[in-house]
């Protein structure tokens, strides 16, 4: 074991933690943003709901590595461009989070929607204020399972070339050395345990009333 | 050259190489994989699913696994195992070992919860009617727990064929050696050659899964996902009858 290593070469790892971070939050969060409207959308038109969630899920069939290198031919886009790879997780993240939110928003109960309606509640303002909050638990729980595999998932990107803590696996590879493998690996476990734990803190603050055990 | 020039090549088509010998290769692998996670998760899954022992550390273990990134696993397993064995087997046996790795806790966490998500009422009737324990779990819990158990199946599957790809990185072969070479020789087309019946093959194998599915599951558990679930379909009789 060569310690040394790391301390040699700590700004490397932090440059490639940073542009690890960077593709995985980046398509988890446009992910996110385009499964709302879709899950919203096989919800409300429930014979959409095979097409718009079978169609996503099929995405999700295709294995990775093939996806970050057939994607550069439909965006034309070069093979090495990092572009492919956040596309192909917006993608995988869509296919896991649209399920969960059309099945999350049907199973919020009926009442409450009805006592928004009574109020005035506008189509718009029932969503925001009654559907999505009593929603976000199962939104959430499924949000921290794609996060977690999306980071594992980055990682094949190094495969192709592109920059990020898979990198350091290659590297390792290349160069028959243990401690960059081990040191991606733990950094890599270490992200995943971080994001994790900062969703569950947002996901505790986003419903403040799930503390009371109100509901 | 483009990707149909690649695809229709004859050479790209028969002898050692080619893209039927690689997808021969690499369901050789996955299956192999496959197997051998079936072995270990279906007694382990049966046996967590009907005694209820161990059931969060599975669920948990399932979930870390998720984190653990395939390639730096693989690589680690190389460089530690390939200096003690000289023939091709310092190759295929990490590969291996990750790809097991991969698809046991599919297979375990899907039979597990797909036993322990049967009515309690349906496994005392059998034992009232006279089941041992042992006709409880092969008439009863398999086959009820069937569809959850082979989604477990599906998604491990799906895993092991899309990750025996980087298989090819530590020189093995299979359908990735088109996407690692094509990458080495700045070939294009090769890659998205490649990668596209590797899809294709991704794509084939859930299809083939989904009519599994319809044919495998009993009809009385089908019939009742498709109809109004029990709880709701119930009530209104039970009241009735009061």
């Amino acid at each position: 074991m060569n310690l040394e290593w790391v301390g040699n070469n700590i700004e490397l790892i932090g440059e490639l933690t940073l542009a690890h971070l960077w593709l995985t939050l980046l398509p988890t969060a446009l992910g996110l943003a385009l499964s709302i409207p879709l899950g919203y959308l096989a919800f409300t038109h429930r014979r959409s709901y095979p097409a718009i969630v079978g169609g996503s899920s099929l995405f999700y069939t295709i294995p990775s590595l093939a996806l970050f290198i057939l994607l550069p031919k439909l965006l034309g886009t070069k093979v090495l461009d990092p572009m492919n790879v956040v596309v192909a997780l917006v993608f995988y993240t869509v296919a896991l989070l649209v399920r969960i939110v059309a099945d999350s928003l049907a199973s919020v109960s009926p009442d409450a929607v009805f006592a928004a309606e009574g109020m005035g509640f506008t189509r718009l303002q029932t969503f925001f204020k009654v559907q999505l909050p009593i929603a976000i638990p199962a939104i959430l729980s499924g949000l921290r399972v794609v996060v977690v595999s999306n980071i594992s998932i980055v990682t094949m990107a190094a495969v192709i070339g592109i920059t990020q803590l898979g990198t350091l696996f290659t590297m390792g590879f290349t160069r028959r050395m243990f401690v960059p493998i081990i040191v991606g690996l733990v950094v890599c476990l270490l992200l995943a345990l971080f994001l994790d734990r900062i969703l569950v803190l947002l996901g505790k603050i986003m419903t403040p009333w799930s503390q009371k055990g109100a509901l | 050259m483009g990707i149909v020039d690649w695809l229709s090549d004859p050479a790209n088509w028969s002898g050692a190489g080619s893209i039927p010998y690689q997808i021969m290769i690499h369901l050789v692998y996955s299956l192999v994989a496959l197997a051998i996670a079936a072995a270990i998760a279906i007694p382990l899954g049966t046996y967590v699913g009907h005694t209820g022992k161990g059931e969060n550390f599975i669920m948990g273990s399932a979930n870390a696994m998720r984190a653990l990134p395939t390639l730096g696993l693989l690589i680690l397993l190389v460089l530690v195992i390939a200096p003690t064995i000289s023939s091709n087997l310092a190759f295929v046996i990490p590969s291996l070992i990750v790809l097991v790795l991969l698809a046991v806790p599919p297979i375990l966490s899907g039979l597990a919860s797909g036993i322990r998500a049967i009515d309690r009422s349906v496994i005392d009737a059998a034992r009232g009617m006279g089941f041992s324990t042992a006709q409880i779990v092969t008439r009863v819990e398999l086959p009820c727990a069937l569809p959850l158990a082979l989604s477990g199946i599906r998604g491990a599957t799906l895993q092991v064929v899309s990750t025996a790809t980087v298989a090819a990185y530590v020189s093995l072969d299979g359908l990735g050696r088109f996407i690692i070479d094509g990458r080495a020789g700045n070939d294009y087309a090769q890659m998205a050659g490649g990668s596209l019946v590797l899809a294709l093959l991704a794509i084939l194998l859930e299809t083939v899964f989904a009519f599994v599915g319809v044919v495998a599951i009993s009809p009385g558990l089908s019939r009742r996902l498709r109809e109004t679930p029990p709880v709701l379909g119930a009530l209104p009789r039970a009241k009735k009858l009061g």
